[in-house]
């Protein structure tokens, strides 16, 4: 088995694209700080800069009803229960007006699926936000939230994409993916979307020039296989579009869910990381994740492949929902990526930088 | 694909030879995590291989008041002050019978300076714990608190040693060392053992053949050239006696200190620190991640970095907690058993004085 291990050193040295096997060999037979090299080599390669960017955003949860109702999720609220909202235009406006105050550049709205909420409502929402915030851009809607619009407004999916995208709709976010295998969406009851559908909304949109990112949510139900499985389906959709700014692995976080079990390892989180970023040869960056790992892990994940630093995430309701409270400050995040010898730059969704 | 910066020094530990003052200092700044941490792992496998450690242990402070103000505690309290506490002889048996069904192997004991407690409290505290559980390792009292039941009694370090094994002590913890600088112990410890004093300790201990930890308190106002002398001093007393067992770096926490304005120790630091000094403590056995101080996530990780123990089940601790730890306060021996196989490691139930304690 060393001798595989030696084989797959001198492909990632010399560039060349892993296998499915290759990649099962990273997972089971390999140690973390092989891992963590071969994960730093790839990412030198792509960032050679000693650069760490972040973006300052906020998240904004337009609701919390849905009838998805995914076991591993523990921010939903059912319908008619009086445990949900609806946030008003009023609410989301002074939420806006406070993520510009704080330098903010962007806003991630995501919320349940809503029986209510059609396309006007959102048309209605962007252009709003369009005409009273110029400046902020929409990064919003995972492909459960636009594939929903889509069958509950009777439209096709590219007139759905089409009318957002004219209401100002700039680019979407990489959430709902979870693991993009049917077999692991069937057990965690997230029939939201199947994979296929999740790569296609992604497709299309990536295909009238919208930008988007890509997640995987992991340590639940799912084997090193599906993970694998996803990565590369993300791969092959990059292949086909290079319309992925960035790839987001975070953990799954079980108190309050209904799918319960334990939190998974750092071990398994920075061991995730690094192979997410060596199989991914053509994802021009990856996020680590401070808001599930905290801020040590998060910082030690840059060596694992990690580029970006997330958000500093003005708001976030959904993992803090299942138990979990990481905050951090603007300074905070500045520090650690000094510490670690990388510059801080803050940039936008395109990864563009703004200082 | 070792950076030339880091040449000189893997080449070194290659070859097994004693790195210097200036390897530390160039390892210290350096950013290069991965090659620091794959230079201890070698060395961490050559010391112990897969094997990692942990104890099923109980941790008894027995009281708070202490008569010096550290600037970096955020445990102690002064005499009548809210939140302070000496506890009973009673409480402290309680605490002992309450985990009377668990495989408890080691007893860690340190407290504050209580000019209210007498001498006689610190030997019946050993007394009352041998009492209940004859088997247990004692592992009680840093060089601090042995100094100061020295001037308490008017008896020799040597004589309140004496006292302490006649009563049941077996090992001595690491703490009280702090930083090895007269500029920082002025600013941040001024009442406390001079350094020299601190090792003078450690080595009656160690001719009396009680085996005693060693520890850095880092991550406050010293310089990295004082951490360095720090792990130089320490590996000069070791080749001197043999008798320091481990080595446990501790992070500084700010939280409820005279001195919460700093940051907390990141990431980064906490396993440089791990993984240089078992880069530099070449004539220590055992390098210690204690993940009541770090969490189990670093913790975890710093087994790959040099680590080859994460101290044990504890259940109760409340220096660091009272300078705002949010761990957990114990972890069972599954959960230390799967964090550790997890990396590849080979788990190793141990007592204070690291034999191995095999399952029943």
């Amino acid at each position: 088995m060393a001798n595989n291990l030696a084989v797959i050193q001198e492909k990632v040295l010399n560039n060349t694209r892993l296998s499915f096997d290759e990649g099962l060999i990273l997972f089971e037979e390999t140690g973390l700080l092989e891992l963590g090299s071969l994960a730093n080599h790839v990412r030198r390669q792509k960032h050679p800069e000693p650069m760490v960017t972040y973006i300052i955003d906020r998240n904004i949860n337009y609701t919390n009803f849905c009838v998805a109702k995914c076991d591993f999720c523990a921010f939903y609220a059912d319908l008619g229960s009086g445990e949900g909202y609806i946030l008003s235009k009023a609410e989301i406006a002074s939420k806006i007006e406070e993520t510009l105050k704080l330098g903010g550049t962007q806003i991630l709205m995501q919320g349940g699926l809503h029986p209510k909420l059609k396309i006007d409502y959102f048309e209605d929402l962007f252009r709003y936000i369009r005409s009273a915030f110029p400046t902020i851009r929409i990064h919003s809607l995972s492909p459960a939230e636009i594939s929903y619009i889509a069958k509950i407004s009777g439209l096709s999916l590219e007139e759905t994409l089409r009318r957002l995208k004219e209401a100002g709709l700039a680019s979407i976010p990489g959430g709902g993916a979870e693991i993009l295998v049917d077999e692991v969406r069937k057990k965690l009851n997230a029939y939201k979307t199947k994979s296929e559908e999740w790569l296609h909304v992604m497709e299309m949109a990536q295909k009238m020039d919208m930008k988007t990112t890509a997640t995987m949510m992991f340590g639940h139900v799912e084997s090193h296989a599906d993970r694998l499985e996803h990565l590369i389906k993300v791969r092959e959709l990059q292949d086909k579009t290079g319309g992925f700014t960035a790839f987001i692995p975070w953990t799954y976080q079980p108190e309050n869910t209904k799918l319960g079990g334990d939190k998974t390892t750092a071990y398994d989180y920075l061991k995730t990381l690094a192979i997410s970023r060596i199989m991914l040869d053509n994802v021009p960056n990856v996020q680590v994740s401070w808001v599930t790992m905290g801020a040590k892990i998060a910082q030690i994940a840059l060596q694992f492949g990690g580029n970006d630093f997330g958000s500093l995430m003005i708001e976030e309701n959904v993992v803090a929902a299942a138990g979990i409270h990481f905050r951090m400050s603007l300074n905070e995040i500045k520090r650690i990526i000094k510490d670690a010898g990388y510059a801080p730059h803050q940039r936008d969704m395109e990864y563009n930088l703004l200082d | 694909m070792i950076p030339t910066e880091l040449q000189t020094i893997y080449n070194k530990v290659k070859n097994n030879e004693r790195l210097s003052f200036e390897d530390g200092i160039v390892l210290y700044n350096s950013n290069e995590l991965l090659t620091i941490g794959k230079m201890a792992d070698m060395v961490r496998k050559r010391k112990n291989g897969r094997r990692t450690y942990f104890a099923m242990n109980q941790h008894i402070n027995p009281t708070n008041v202490c008569r010096n103000s550290c600037l970096f505690c955020a445990y102690y309290r002064k005499d009548g002050e809210e939140g302070a506490y000496r506890m009973s002889l009673d409480t402290i048996r309680k605490k002992v019978r309450a985990r009377i069904e668990e495989g408890i192997k080691e007893i860690h004991i340190v407290g504050g300076l209580d000019d209210k407690l007498p001498y006689e409290y610190y030997l019946d505290v050993l007394r009352a714990v041998r009492e209940i559980r004859p088997d247990v390792n004692i592992k009680a009292y840093t060089a601090v608190e042995i100094a100061y039941l020295s001037e308490r009694s008017g008896k020799t370090w040597d004589l309140v040693l004496d006292d302490l094994i006649a009563v049941g002590l077996q090992a001595m913890p690491g703490g009280g060392a702090e930083i090895f600088s007269e500029r920082v112990k002025r600013k941040l410890f001024m009442d406390k053992l001079s350094s020299q004093d601190w090792i003078k300790i450690h080595h009656i201990a160690h001719k009396k053949g009680i085996r005693t930890n060693a520890t850095m308190l880092y991550g406050h106002i010293e310089t990295l050239e004082e951490r360095v002398e720090h792990l130089v001093l320490l590996r000069e007393a070791q080749d001197v006696s043999g008798g320091f067992l481990t080595f446990i770096p501790l992070a500084f926490h700010p939280e409820n200190t005279k001195m919460h304005k700093l940051p907390r120790a990141t990431g980064f630091d906490d396993l440089k620190n791990i993984a240089i000094s078992r880069l530099l403590l070449d004539n220590f056995d055992h390098i210690k991640a204690y993940w009541v101080m770090m969490g189990t996530k670093t913790a975890q990780i710093a087994l790959a970095f040099g680590a080859d123990d994460i101290d044990g089940s504890v259940v109760e601790e409340r220096i660091y907690h009272m300078a705002g730890s949010d761990s957990a306060q114990m972890m069972t021996k599954s959960q230390m058993r799967a964090l550790i196989s997890e990396c590849g490691l080979q788990p190793v139930e141990r007592d204070a004085l690291y034999n191995e304690v095999k399952e029943c």
